[in-house]
């Protein structure tokens, strides 16, 4: 009768056959009620959910890597405390979510060793590299503003552990895309080579964020099934429209252009249209050949191995205070 | 990978009592080496914005929990007993204070 927490029990697959539990899942799944970590789940929910986690635990933490990049040189103190509490964020975002995928029967120094080895992927905007100040506007405002679009639907999803950290990440996201805003702003309306800068950043995110969304539905391979099982709540192309239709007078506010010539308000839909998206570029980047990605690979298996002899310390110094705590007991 | 590598530290369950008042609540797990480490992991991971007054960390290996699969039988009993809800229970019109 009693055994680990329900957070923390892993659920043995069932015999295939078993086709009560199937039943059973399918109608929680249809009463839109949660899967939690201990019910019966298909083997093929529980892949998709480990693949989909992790890579967004692993999005989050190579994510610290383009802002960082600049904390050292923000324009002012304040500025700077704003960034290192954002990409502070960034890294409990990825615990939030590792912790969530752990509840799936894999461990975190599992998924660790597969995104070090390249085995597992993480989003392909964090290949690009940040090149100005203004660069932190640009992906707050527009990386982040992506995120949110796709991350509000999961709050939803149904699996309980993955649907819980979203409520929580969501409700610090949108001090990360404020802050983006805030910073475009300021520089769009300075200087004329602040407002420059601003230009040239958004020029450069824009179409990568886009691509955040994904492949068009139509060569999404997971999307159907996904939309089925409820852990996607809407399709990659919904998603995206939406995030151009909310840009686009954000765009005007911050008075800054985006790089599309094809931009134009479709009046019986409401929404705006917009170019071609370069897919070409996507696969490319996403394959491993964009501008930062050894880069990234690189930085974050440094940081592991040069982090290895605190982690080391830590576990040596809690088995001697047992070992001093054991002989005291006795 | 070494003997202490991450694998070893156990998992601790964190619950956050948002103030004073409340009860504490479940919020999520985290690997530390040691319950001090532990604690203060939780402080960084799950209050940054002064989401809590005081946070428990349990290792999650000491918590006991029924089992889903004998959900139906193991609450069975509370099943059969909506008198103890005092919706149950018919009032007559026009009583008051009841």
């Amino acid at each position: 009768m009693y055994g680990l927490p329900e957070e923390r029990n892993r659920s043995q697959p069932a015999e295939p056959e078993d086709t009560a539990l199937r039943d059973s899942f399918e109608a929680t799944i249809a009463a839109d009620e949660r899967i939690e970590p201990r019910d019966w789940m298909p083997d093929e929910y529980r892949t998709t959910l480990v693949r989909q986690i992790a890579q967004h635990a692993h999005s989050e933490i190579i994510g610290m890597q383009p802002e960082g990049n600049w904390i050292t040189r923000a324009p002012s103190l304040q500025r700077k405390a704003i960034l290192m509490a954002k990409v502070q964020d960034e890294a409990g975002h990825g615990m939030y979510l590792y912790s969530a995928a752990e509840t799936l029967g894999v461990s975190r120094d599992q998924l660790v060793e597969l995104l070090l080895a390249g085995k597992q992927k993480y989003s392909s905007i964090f290949n690009y590299p940040t090149l100005s100040w203004a660069d932190m506007g640009a992906i707050g405002w527009l990386v982040d503003g992506a995120a949110i679009m796709n991350q509000i639907p999961l709050t939803r999803c149904s699996y309980g552990p993955y649907a819980r950290a979203m409520v929580r990440v969501c409700k610090e996201e949108s001090f990360h895309q404020r802050q983006g805003f805030e910073i475009l702003h300021t520089l769009s309306h300075g200087t004329g080579a602040q407002h420059e800068m601003a230009q040239d950043a958004v020029n450069r995110w824009w179409w990568p964020s886009l691509m955040m969304f994904g492949p068009p539905d139509d060569e999404s391979p997971h999307t159907a099934q996904s939309m089925a099982w409820k852990i996607k709540r809407f399709t990659n192309d919904e998603l995206r429209q939406r995030f151009v239709d909310i840009c686009v007078p954000q765009a005007a506010v911050l008075e800054l252009t985006l790089p599309d010539p094809d931009l134009r308000l479709d009046e019986p839909t409401g929404n705006y249209r917009y170019g071609e998206i370069d897919w070409e570029e996507f696969k490319r980047v996403l394959k491993g050949d964009g501008p930062c990605n050894r880069q990234r690979l690189e930085h974050r298996t440094r940081a592991h191995e040069e982090g290895r002899w605190v982690r080391e310390a830590a576990a040596a110094y809690a088995a001697k205070r047992a070992r001093a705590e054991e002989r005291l007991a006795a | 990978m070494t003997s202490t590598e991450l694998r070893d530290w156990p998992l601790w369950e964190v619950f956050v009592r948002a103030r004073r008042g409340l009860s504490h609540q479940h919020v999520g797990s985290l690997h530390a080496p040691d319950a001090e480490m532990a604690l203060r992991n939780a402080r960084d991971v799950y209050t940054r914005r002064q989401e809590g007054v005081s946070i428990w960390v349990v290792p999650t290996a000491q918590i006991a929990t029924s089992s889903p699969d004998e959900k139906d039988a193991f609450f069975e009993p509370a099943g059969d007993k909506p008198y103890r809800h005092p919706t149950f229970f018919h009032v007559p019109e026009g009583v008051q204070h009841l």
